[in-house]
This record gives C-alpha cells, sequence and structure tokens, in this order.
C-alpha cells in the first residue's frame, strides 16, 4: 500500500513537473502573467510530492517490507537501522529517487525566495528545472521503478553490499547529488538567459550562490567519497583516477572555473557567453557523470547496477539535454552583448587564466577518462589509462595554476600592476623557502621536485593569508582595529581566503601522500614486530569476533616509537555471510602530520598473519583542506550580498556592473 | 561567420563524443547479449553430488545425451530472479514435459531445501555445485538455464 | 585595450594553455597505457616486456600456492583456453577467490610468467569485468543459456 503510494505521487510528481514546464514557458513567451505564475505552486506541490515518494521508499526500507524487491535486493532484517535508511540510496533506483529529490528541492527554493526575480526569468529557470525532472521522472518511472513488488516474498533480503555499509559512503551520495544537481541551477539560469537574450550581473548575482552551494556539496562529497575509499579499501591510497572518480572530479573542475567567471561578470559584466556555456558544460558533465556510472560504459572498480537499456534511455536524455542546450547557445549565445573591457593583467585577465587552466585540466581528465573507449571504437584494441597518465597530464596543469592562484586575488580589477603584486608576495616567497627547506630538512633529499612542490604550496598558504592580512591591516594597524576591519570585511571574503588556504593544505597533503608514503607486507606471529618509518607495530594477536551483520578477525597492533607507546592499531578482516563477502576494516591513528595505518591479511594456517603496514605522511592534511574549501564556500554564502534568496534586495537597487560602495562594498582590492 | 562556427563547435564536439557513447552501448559490445560460445558444444565433464537432505539424485555428465532434451537451470535460494523465474520454469517443465535438471549453485543444502519447499520443486534431478560447476558451464551469474539437445549438446 | 586586442590575448592564451595540454597528453599516452589482453592472446603474441599489461581471466581452481611467509603468492590465469602463470607479493584483495575474475596489471617476464603489481577482483561477487567477459567471449568460452537472464545484482 504505502509502495503504492510512493509509486502515485511519483507520477503525480510527472504531470506537475509537465505543466511546470510548460504553461510558464508559454507565458514567458506571450508575456501572459498569469501562466507564468503557475511556476510557483507547481514547483512547490513537485517538491512535495517528491518528498512523500521518497518518503514511502524510506518507509518500506525501515519496516524492512520484502515484497519490494528493492528492499529485497539492498537490505536484511538484521541491518543497523542507520544502513536500512541509507540503503535507500545506496541502489540504483534509490539513488535516482534521492537526485529527483534534491532536483525538486533546488527548484522549490528558486520558487519560494527568487519573489523579486523578473517574472519571466523566474517562469523560465522554473520550466527548465521542470524539463530536467520531467527527463529524471520517466526515467525513473520506466526503466528503474524501485516500488516493483515481487510475489512470492522471500524470507529475507540479500543486504546491502557491505562496503556501503559505512558512515562515509553511506553520507557520500547526497552529498555528490547536491552538488550535481545544485549546478542545475547554473544551468537553468543559463538556459532561460539565452533565451532571453538577457544576461547582465543580476543574473550573475543569482547564478554565484547557486554554483557556491552546489560546488561545496561536490567539494564535501568527492572529499568524503575518497577518504571513504582510503580507510575502507585497505589499499593506502584515497584516489585512484578511476572513471567513477573523475567523472565527479570534472564537475568539480569545471565548476570551480564557473564560480570564479560568474564573479567576472558579476562585478564587471565581462566574460558572459563564456561563463554561459561553462554553466552548459558543468551540468552536462554531471549528467554525464550519472550516465557513464549507471551505463557500463567504462570498467572501473566501483560496481554500479548496470544495465545497457537504462544507459540508452540516459544516452538519449544526454541528447536531448546537452545537444538541445549547446545547440540553443550555438544559435543564442552570439545575441549576447560582449562586456566590460580589460587589460590582460588585472582580475579579470586573472580569472581568464584560471579559467583556461581548469579547463584544459578537465579536458585532460576527460581525454584520459573517455580515450580506452575512443581506442576501442576505433581500432578494438582495450586499453587503460591509469594514474601515471594524470600524474603527466594534470598534475603538470596544476603548478602553474597553483602559482599565478597567489597573485589573483591581490590584483585589482581593469588593470593591474605587476610588479605592486610581487612586492606585496615578498612574504609568500619566504613562505616558500621555508616551506622548502622544512621539507629538506625532514626528508633528507627526497626528489627535488618535491621538495619544489612543497615550496610552491607554502608560496600559495602564505599569499592568501597576506592579502587578508592586508585587508584587515593585521599588524599594521592596532590589534583591535584589525579586529574591527575583519568583521566589516565582507563574508566572501573570508571565505575566499578559506578556500585557498585550504587549497593550499589539500595540496600539500596530495604531495606528501603520492611521494613520501611507504608501505610494508610482512608476515607476523603474535609477539612478533615490523618497523617502518621509525614506529614498531607489533603484533598482539588476533581474535575473532561477531558484529550485528558479519564475523570478524581483528588484530591488535600496538606502535611504539623509541620505546614509547603511541597507539593500538585494530584492523578487521569482516566477512559478511548474507552476500558471502569479505571487507577489510583498516587500523588508522593520525598524529595530524601522518597517518599510520594498518590492514591484515590472511593467516598462513600456522598461527602467523600478512600484516601490511602503511605510513601515510600528510594523508589528514588533505581532508583538512577540504574540509577549509567546503568551510570557505559556506562562510562566502552566508555574505549577506550573496545569499540565497536576499541578493535581489541589491539587484533592484543596481543593475549597472559598477562596483557599489557602502558598508556591504565589493571585496575588490581596488578599493 | 567563422564566429558562428566558433559558437557551434561545442555542440559539434559533444556529437562526436556521444556517437562514440552510442556505439559503446552498441549490442555487441554488451556482454549480457552475446551468442553463447557454448551454443552446439558438448557440455564440460562434470559429476555433481545431490543436495543434502534432498531427495532427487545429483548428476553428472553421463547423465545427460541420453537421446532426451534436457533443460539445466543454475539457481540459488539467495539469488531474486531465480525465485521470479521460478514459476515460470515450473510451469514450463510442466506443460512441455522436458526433465528440468536443477544445479544448486553457492548454496546451503537447508537453505535450498527450504526454498524449493516453499516454492514448489520441478526438478527431477539437482546437483549442488560448490562454484567449480559454474566456471565450467561459464555462468556469469545465476539464474542462467541451458537447453541441451538428446545428444548432450548446448542449444 | 580595444576589443580586437583582448580578445586577441585571450585567443593566443587559451592556445598557448590548451596547446601544453594538448602535447602533454600526446606524450603522456603514449607511454602510460595498460594494454588489457587476454591468456591466450598474451601466448599468441608475447608483448614487448616493457609493455605495461592488464591481464585478465578466471583464476583457475587449484593453482594459488602462497609462499612460506605468506606475502607471495602464484596463480594461474586462464581464459579457459590458455593460462598464464603469474607472481604476486602483498595482500590480496577481498574478494580474490578461485574460478572468479581477476584483473592483474603488470608485465610478462623473460620466462613468460607474469609479474603483477596489482590484482583487482570487483567489489561484487557476481559481477564479472567487462573485459574478463570480452576476453572469454573471444577464447570462445562465454556463453549465455537459452531463457536466462543472468542480470547483474550489483549494487
Amino acid at each position: 500500500m504505502i509502495a503504492e503510494l510512493g509509486h502515485f505521487a511519483l507520477i503525480l510528481a510527472l504531470l506537475t513537473a509537465v505543466i511546470q514546464g510548460s504553461l510558464p514557458m508559454l507565458g514567458a513567451a506571450r508575456g501572459r502573467a498569469d501562466w507564468m505564475a503557475v511556476a510557483q505552486p507547481a514547483a512547490i506541490l513537485q517538491v512535495v510530492l517528491v518528498a512523500l515518494s521518497f518518503a514511502a521508499l524510506t518507509y518500506v526500507y525501515v519496516v524492512s517490507d520484502f515484497t519490494v524487491i528493492n528492499v529485497v535486493e539492498n537490505s536484511h532484517s538484521a541491518k543497523p537501522m542507520l544502513y536500512k535508511v541509507t540503503g535507500v540510496w545506496g541502489n540504483h533506483e534509490g539513488s535516482m529517487l534521492l537526485w529527483i529529490l534534491i532536483l525538486a528541492l533546488f527548484g522549490s527554493m528558486v520558487a519560494l525566495f527568487g519573489g523579486n526575480l523578473p517574472p519571466s526569468l523566474k517562469a523560465r529557470v522554473l520550466g527548465v528545472q521542470a524539463w530536467i525532472g520531467i527527463g529524471f521522472l520517466l526515467f525513473t518511472l520506466l526503466t528503474s521503478n524501485p516500488f516493483l513488488r515481487v510475489f512470492p516474498a522471500p524470507p529475507d533480503g540479500r543486504d546491502l553490499n557491505p562496503l556501503l555499509q559505512d558512515p562515509g559512503l553511506a553520507f557520500h551520495p547526497p552529498l555528490l547529488y547536491a552538488g550535481y544537481v545544485g549546478f542545475s541551477m547554473a544551468f537553468s539560469f543559463a538556459i532561460a538567459a539565452l533565451i532571453e537574450g538577457k544576461l547582465d550581473a543580476a543574473w550573475a548575482r543569482w547564478v554565484r550562490p547557486w554554483t557556491l552551494l552546489a560546488w561545496a556539496f561536490l567539494t564535501a562529497g568527492i572529499a568524503l567519497g575518497s577518504w571513504w575509499a582510503y580507510y575502507e579499501l585497505g589499499w593506502g591510497g584515497w584516489w585512484f583516477w578511476d572513471p567513477v572518480e573523475n567523472v565527479s572530479f570534472m564537475p568539480w573542475l569545471l565548476g570551480t572555473a564557473l564560480l570564479h567567471s560568474a564573479i567576472v561578470v558579476e562585478k564587471r559584466d565581462a566574460l558572459k557567453v563564456w561563463t554561459v556555456l561553462l554553466a552548459i558544460l558543468t551540468f552536462s558533465l554531471s549528467l554525464m557523470g550519472t550516465f557513464i556510472v549507471r551505463s557500463g560504459l567504462l570498467t572501473s572498480v566501483h560496481a554500479f547496477a548496470t544495465d545497457p537499456e537504462r544507459g540508452f534511455f540516459i544516452l538519449v536524455l544526454l541528447l536531448i539535454t546537452i545537444g538541445g542546450s549547446l545547440l540553443l547557445f550555438a544559435l543564442r549565445a552570439p545575441v549576447l552583448k560582449p562586456g566590460g573591457l580589460f587589460s590582460p593583467i588585472s582580475r579579470e585577465g586573472g580569472m581568464v587564466i584560471n579559467n583556461l587552466f581548469l579547463a584544459a585540466a578537465c579536458a585532460t581528465v576527460f581525454l584520459g577518462t573517455l580515450y580506452p573507449l575512443f581506442l576501442e571504437a576505433v581500432n578494438g584494441s582495450k586499453v587503460s589509462v591509469g594514474p601515471p597518465f594524470f600524474n603527466a597530464t594534470f598534475v603538470p596543469l596544476m603548478v602553474p595554476l597553483i602559482f599565478l592562484m597567489a597573485l589573483g586575488p591581490l590584483m585589482p580589477w581593469k588593470r593591474a600592476d605587476l610588479a605592486g603584486v610581487f612586492s606585496r608576495l615578498k612574504l609568500a616567497g619566504l613562505g616558500a623557502v621555508i616551506a622548502a627547506g622544512i621539507t629538506l630538512y625532514l626528508e633528507q633529499g627526497g626528489p627535488i621536485l618535491a621538495v619544489a612542490a612543497m615550496g610552491l604550496v607554502g608560496w600559495l598558504f602564505v599569499a592568501s593569508l597576506v592579502e587578508w592580512s592586508d585587508r584587515i591591516k593585521l599588524f599594521r594597524a592596532p590589534l583591535g582595529d584589525s579586529w574591527r576591519r575583519a568583521r566589516n570585511l565582507p563574508r566572501s571574503a573570508h571565505g575566499m581566503t578559506l578556500a585557498h588556504a585550504g587549497m593550499a593544505v589539500a595540496a600539500a597533503g596530495m604531495i606528501g601522500a603520492s611521494v613520501w608514503n611507504l608501505e610494508e607486507v610482512r608476515n607476523l606471529q603474535p609477539g612478533e614486530s615490523m618497523e617502518v618509518a621509525g614506529y614498531s607495530y607489533r603484533l598482539d594477536g588476533v581474535e575473532q569476533l561477531e558484529g550485528p551483520n558479519y564475523l570478524a578477525d581483528r588484530a591488535s597492533l600496538t606502535v611504539t616509537r623509541d620505546g614509547e607507546e603511541i597507539a593500538v592499531l585494530t584492523p578487521e578482516k569482516r566477512l559478511y555471510p548474507v552476500q558471502n563477502m569479505p571487507t577489510t576494516e583498516a587500523g588508522i591513528h593520525t598524529t595530524w602530520v601522518s597517518d599510520l595505518y594498518a590492514v591484515i591479511g590472511d593467516s598462513d594456517g600456522r598461527g602467523g598473519w600478512t600484516v601490511r603496514i602503511f605510513h601515510e605522511p600528510l594523508v589528514p592534511w588533505i581532508w583538512l583542506g577540504s574540509l577549509l574549501m567546503v568551510l570557505g564556500g559556506f562562510v562566502s554564502l552566508s555574505d549577506r550580498r550573496l545569499r540565497i534568496g536576499a541578493p535581489n534586495r541589491q539587484a533592484k537597487a543596481k543593475a549597472a556592473p559598477e562596483p557599489e560602495s557602502g558598508p556591504g562594498g565589493h571585496p575588490a582590492a581596488a578599493e | 561567420m567563422t564566429q558562428r562556427l566558433l559558437f557551434l563547435l561545442p555542440v559539434l564536439l559533444f556529437v562526436v563524443v556521444a556517437g562514440y557513447f552510442l556505439w559503446g552501448l552498441s549490442p555487441d559490445r554488451d556482454p549480457q547479449a552475446l551468442p553463447s560460445g557454448m551454443i552446439d558444444n558438448p557440455t564440460p565433464n562434470f559429476d555433481l553430488p545431490p543436495v543434502p537432505g534432498l531427495e532427487q539424485p545429483g548428476f553428472a555428465s553421463a547423465d545427460l545425451g541420453q537421446g532426451e532434451v534436457v533443460m539445466v537451470n543454475f539457481f540459488a535460494s539467495w539469488c531474486v530472479p531465480c525465485r521470479a523465474e521460478h514459476p515460470f520454469l515450473t510451469e514450463l517443465a510442466e506443460e512441455t514435459g522436458v526433465p528440468l535438471y536443477g544445479i544448486n549453485h553457492r548454496d546451503k543444502p537447508e537453505d535450498a531445501a527450504a526454498w524449493l519447499e516453499e516454492l514448489g520443486n520441478p526438478y527431477s534431478r539437482i546437483g549442488a555445485d560448490s562454484g567449480r560447476g559454474a566456471v565450467e558451464w561459464g555462468v556469469s551469474g545465476v539464474p542462467e538455464t541451458f537447453i541441451l539437445d538428446g545428444e548432450g549438446r548446448i542449444r | 585595450m580595444t576589443r580586437k586586442h583582448r580578445r586577441l590575448y585571450i585567443l593566443v592564451a587559451a592556445l598557448l594553455v590548451f596547446g601544453g595540454a594538448a602535447a602533454l597528453v600526446l606524450a603522456a599516452l603514449d607511454e602510460n597505457l595498460d594494454h588489457f589482453r587476454s591468456p591466450s592472446q598474451l601466448i599468441a603474441e608475447p608483448p614487448p616486456l616493457d609493455r605495461g599489461i592488464r591481464l585478465g581471466g578466471l583464476v583457475e581452481e587449484g593453482t594459488v600456492q602462497r609462499s612460506e611467509d605468506g606475502l607471495s603468492v602464484v596463480f594461474r590465469v586462464t581464459d579457459l583456453s590458455e593460462s598464464v602463470a603469474v607472481a604476486y607479493t602483498g595482500i590480496l584483495p577481498d574478494l580474490f577467490r578461485e574460478g572468479q575474475g581477476v584483473v592483474t596489471t603488470g608485465n610478462l617476464q623473460s620466462d613468460g610468467t607474469f609479474a603483477a603489481r596489482e590484482v583487482l577482483a570487483k567489489h561484487d561477487e557476481n559481477y564479472m569485468p567487462r573485459e574478463v567477459v570480452d576476453a572469454l567471449k573471444a577464447s570462445g568460452q562465454w556463453h549465455d543459456g537459452e531463457g536466462g537472464h543472468s542480470e547483474g545484482m550489483t549494487q
């Protein structure tokens, strides 16, 4: 009954979306306000219906209703409640429903808070949102209905893949989808602007917070996924350049570019055509990610339900959405009037360079990810593109980007003076030397490139702080004065500093983890120990224990350094009997400058166990840096000029792209 | 004019990529739709013991190809599609009178017995397979059904 | 700074960045590819020893031998017509089992064995890597039984 209700609500949501996608669009074209006004209640009804449907699915999971095939395949009565709930989106059908729910949520937010958007723009944005919704609702209802029943009902379910029974992965998909789907807002605004043939600073003012929100969610989602892979797969790695990872990374790269170019549109009314293209491409890559993951097009270590029929359906959806929007772009973009002029050496110029590098980096990831498919199509040979490819292409593109990232925020709009910028960066130069020096001292040599890379990261970190401390006159004015300045500084300025510094911290972690990580495998008898990177690991013993739905061998390893006990690591090897599936739980102790990471393998049958120890320097910084970036995103969002729903109070006051003055002044360094 | 072409570039590039995607989805690249390499081949050599607790005997390759057409079905109690196709198989075996042999794949005997108890047992012989049989038959997942002619060749 | 100048500047910058990226890609694509081979292909046409190879197939039953210290392991990967000995040192993936599909990455040695630096098994036990399926198909060992729909029950 409940399942049928959910199904029914979903069908009603589709009908609502059809109305939301047609009437307001027509109204906008004919200038009929009453038709346009339909969009708002429709969007709200839409989210209510989809939420009902999602609640119904959650309910059948919570009560373990094994007459629903989706529950049978992905749940089990003995599963902990947390994973019964997260199991709702731990499978293809349920995750599509989550996708649609988030889409509807974003749509309703425009409906609720977009009161002072121009009515035709609002109607069109909601119309485009509804079109996307129609596509995915059709897809879910026709090929991936989560509410199908099975008869006769089996006594119990097949359980959720044990790898997914983990808090990290439980919340990875919602964050990731919030990111993917969040970019649909920028997309809808871009399409609406193309249809209107008008794009101004007020448009960018709306697009920016949505992009920022999506970007922050996506950053968090990717970081969480990477963290999960790091502690759950037991390979000691955090990023494998696997197709499934790459398809989430590509929208991040372009989304980051969009975030910056939208600022230029808002402040300087320039780069409009490019920004619209970026908005379309970013969301297109998000859609493509969904397609690639679910169609079995590429071979990946991370399995997902693959079904060619579904793949074909999504491909048609992609053709309509991406092909249609790019065609619209080709036809309508030339109409958009070019905006303000700027010198190559200026804030705008810096943003252009930033966008070029990010787009080029995204292109290399795209090529590397899809190259196996291209090559197979051309001559049938099967290849895989591994991490060495990405290290040789992506990383060299990041080096100049990080170097220039330090300069950008210090450059004023319109025209900047490079010598002046560099003179403000003396301290950053010192930071670079210090970071390189520390690295050299700690590592006693090591690859010279890695030392230089650490220097580069030090440069970025200090430069980000220099820009911020200059603005609040830290140490140049009395502290109280600085404090007052810091409080008056727009939140977005704090956010940018946090995000840029976070990038530096995360980059340092990535360099450390890839260059200096150590790995040793040994067969240990209880009582024996092994030495890795100055730490001694003693195997105390291995005990068997029973979890709620698994059996485990748990080893306990005492870590000592110079005779002093540091930690006890308890890596486990679990077996989930329902799926007859073993998993590895790594034992990790973090010292904040490195992770001590232990995994146990098989017993040799004579009392000995295979023990694998990783020494992972700086890895915690990757998560710390990502966290700072996400935090930066949210701090920026809380800026009252950017706050979702609020921006139009200012937008009304000013349509012109000139910097405004007053207490909420622009963060431009020119001021 | 050249500017117009520049604006068309993204959509053209996308069409090329989409073409590759379409190719990537084409049926001959799809593992599910591959013609069976086993067709026309004799069955592999095997000898499967009966499932403990069930009265049906197990069977070996020698039991096949006795001049009679036989269906061989891989199943397991933990497999949901098996449950879905079970009524259909039962009906098929009853209506056509073709003997249906079952291979119980990677299953606990008591689970298999309970499963057959609950859903009915259309199999005239049931062999227990710990996994090796499936590899020899080239089964990638359960359920999977083979039809053998009177000479024991897979059709 | 006129509009024309600005456009020229952006164009030059774009060409530089994207040209550089293209050069990097071309250089890297040549050297950093792993070519997928089945055991039959590996034996029929041995590749140069320095070429990265991904060898896919099934772990042959009864061939997994661990060394005294339990760290190194030798097993044979088969496509059911040929098989190749693979040596690997380290912890095998959780899902590594005899009779299951694996993909190993490494190099062919001069003695005809394969030195793996990475062994992957799929997350899901009913799933077979597509490359493995294709390799089995190429060796004529892949088959889909009549009526058997082996839909992957993956998460």
